[in-house]
């Protein structure tokens, strides 16, 4: 059947749309890849990558390390696979943080309004005046660097552009017919804000944090190049940082995590941009 | 007079947030295991209780926590920002002195990606799909996803060694002492080339996506068409009616994105061995300089307040139908 009648199913027909994307399943192919590697890869090569393989600065495309050694004679190889995982783990979870708050504090002052709200954009702009980076670095030396403080330190700095977006689609829906068709029949504001509101706000929110994961991703490898990581933990950032001063002699210590960042990030945001188009439709001719 | 009234209620709110900031980060810092005396004594290989004990009194860490952010925020107001334990001079001198190279490599940086990045939005947005609207897409993507560190670091890389044609550290040559200011000023604008361009690359990208989207959702409405109907050129059409509007949203873009700009800054000067502020914040930091820290970000949080304010301005400047509601 062809649909020319009113699309029933959007989630479907979203999923077509997005599945007929080329540059939106390049993005998922690209993603799928540097997944399994993460999740493969210490299985693939077991070596501690903290650990001496070969002789320091060894080229790349040798027989000993395919993708050369860093000053130490750590494999390149073998740090880059493990090191996506830090890179990985952090991201997503300081992403997803970073959108569970900003969704709370976004549909509150979104769905109640009045005083709630303009408290609840103090506290936004408290935060957007905060310049991010540095007070992530501040965060993280003062508490001591690990996996935890760096993922709390990204998401508790990153939540706003979230809450302004959520705020803004629930000003937009709080006064729509079904929404005082729900309070009419008695349901309770956490039911409206939660099951009545949030699902039709979904569409800009899911593709808001795809792009969050790309953004936690680059911070936290900001973050671990400056040497403000986790130190016991393998990282992209890390590996970037640590050899940034033997650049001249060893390019390829530096140039291959910056390349996986880059595929990682780019991936990411090819399925944002293909979730935007399948989802937001109006925007599409652009 | 509403104008006046506007202003103030803004001024009085930028104030209120710099005031939390300074209440945040002096919690902080207080709330953290250590203590920068001891800091102090484990650089300085040990020293003795007596010492550690009257350098508490020095810095009034031996007063109770709400004295001393009364006594902080006094001095502050004062502009007094405190003394760096480091390097044993005033937190707002040193600032001070970090704060031209900041300046030069940001707006730099940024105003050429904002003059840059509307040319190409425009002269893509007359042909959607032609290959200026494919590059800028490239682009955008490309420039969000290489993380700007690291794009700093593959031109030192090509700078150093293949093209040796621009310096890839610091802001003067070493043997530059005493140069006059045109042969300074060059020597400056010499080695600003690489830093700025990283940085700009990825204010670029945005800003071309940006004004490209803009124009042609500005091109597409009504008073373009009766612009057109009645009879003037292409180019007045482009750049009177249209451009003004599609500016507008490039405009608060880059308002908003002055609280992140000084992400980019720490990031490229510490590449860069750029002398401004991004390299005493970080250094700072790895130092637990805890007075020239906070001077930092409250430095920074009042530029952004200011840069928010500013950027209102500039909104109704360019579009006079934003009142003061």
């Amino acid at each position: 059947m062809k649909s020319t009648v009113p699309v029933e199913r959007p989630w479907l027909e979203a999923l077509r749309m997005f599945a007929r994307n080329p540059s939106a399943i390049g993005g998922m192919v690209l993603l799928a890849s540097v997944l399994a590697v993460a999740l493969l890869g210490p299985w693939l090569m077991p070596a501690d990558p903290f650990e001496i393989a070969a002789a320091p600065l060894t080229p790349p495309f040798s027989a000993e390390a395919w993708l050369g050694t860093d000053y130490l004679g750590r494999d390149v190889l073998t740090t880059l696979i493990h090191g996506g995982r830090a890179t990985l783990l952090v991201g997503v979870v300081a992403a997803l943080l970073s959108v569970v708050i900003g969704i709370t504090l976004g549909a509150m002052a979104g769905y109640y309004g009045g005083r709630v709200d303009s408290a609840l954009m103090r506290v936004t702009e408290f935060f957007q005046v905060l310049p991010a980076l540095l007070f992530a670095m501040v965060v993280v030396t003062l508490f001591s660097p690990t996996l935890v403080t760096v993922t709390l330190a990204i998401g508790i700095v990153s939540w706003t552009g979230t809450a302004r977006l959520t705020r803004a689609e629930f000003m937009k829906v709080r006064g729509l017919e079904f929404v005082r068709a729900e309070r009419a029949i008695g349901a309770r504001d956490a039911r409206i804000i939660w099951k009545v509101i949030l699902p039709n706000a979904f569409p800009p929110l899911v593709v808001s944090a795809t792009l969050a994961v790309g953004a936690a991703i680059l911070f936290e490898a900001g973050l671990s190049f400056l040497g403000l990581g986790d130190p016991n933990q393998m990282s992209w950032g890390l590996m970037i940082g640590s050899s940034r001063q033997y650049v001249l002699t060893s390019w390829w210590a530096v140039a291959f995590p910056g390349v996986a960042i880059f595929i990682t990030v780019l991936a990411v945001s090819l399925i944002g941009d293909g979730l935007n188009d399948a989802l937001n439709p109006k925007l599409r001719e652009r | 007079m509403r104008a006046v009234q506007f202003t103030l209620s803004r001024l009085l709110q930028g104030l209120a947030l710099v005031l939390a900031v300074v209440v945040l980060n002096f919690v902080l810092v207080h709330a953290a295991p250590g203590d920068p005396v001891e800091t102090i004594a484990g650089a300085s290989g040990g020293m003795s209780e007596e010492l550690k004990a009257a350098l508490r009194v020095q810095y009034g860490l031996d007063k109770p926590l709400a004295a001393q952010l009364g006594v902080y925020l006094g001095k502050v107001a004062g502009g007094d920002l405190g003394y760096s334990y480091f390097f044993n001079l005033p937190v707002a001198g040193l600032i001070a002195e970090r704060v031209p190279a900041t300046l030069l490599l940001v707006i730099t940086a940024v105003l050429g990606a904002f003059v840059i990045g509307t040319v190409l939005g425009v002269l893509s947005s007359r042909k959607p799909n032609g290959l200026l609207s494919q590059f800028i897409n490239t682009l955008s993507l490309v420039g969000f996803a290489a993380p700007v560190f690291w794009t700093g670091i593959m031109l030192v890389i090509l700078f150093a060694s293949v093209l040796p044609i621009f310096p890839v550290s610091g802001m003067r040559a070493i043997d530059s002492a005493g140069a006059s200011g045109f042969t300074d000023a060059l020597d400056v604008l010499h080695h600003l080339v690489l830093p700025a361009l990283t940085l700009g690359l990825v204010y670029l990208a945005q800003y071309s996506r940006l004004s490209r989207a803009s124009m042609l959702d500005v091109l597409g409405s009504d008073f373009i068409r009766t612009a057109r109907a009645k009879g003037l050129s292409n180019r007045v059409v482009l750049y009177k009616h249209a451009l003004r509007n599609a500016v507008l949203p490039v405009v608060t873009i880059l308002g908003l994105q002055f609280g992140n700009v000084m992400a980019g800054a720490i990031l490229v000067e510490t590449v860069f061995n750029w002398p401004g502020l991004g390299r005493l914040a970080f250094e700072s930091v790895l130092r637990r300089d805890y007075p020239t820290i906070l001077g930092v970000l409250l430095f920074s949080s009042i530029v952004v307040v200011v840069m928010n304010l500013l950027t209102d301005y500039c909104y109704r400047l360019i579009d006079p139908r934003i009142k003061t509601s």
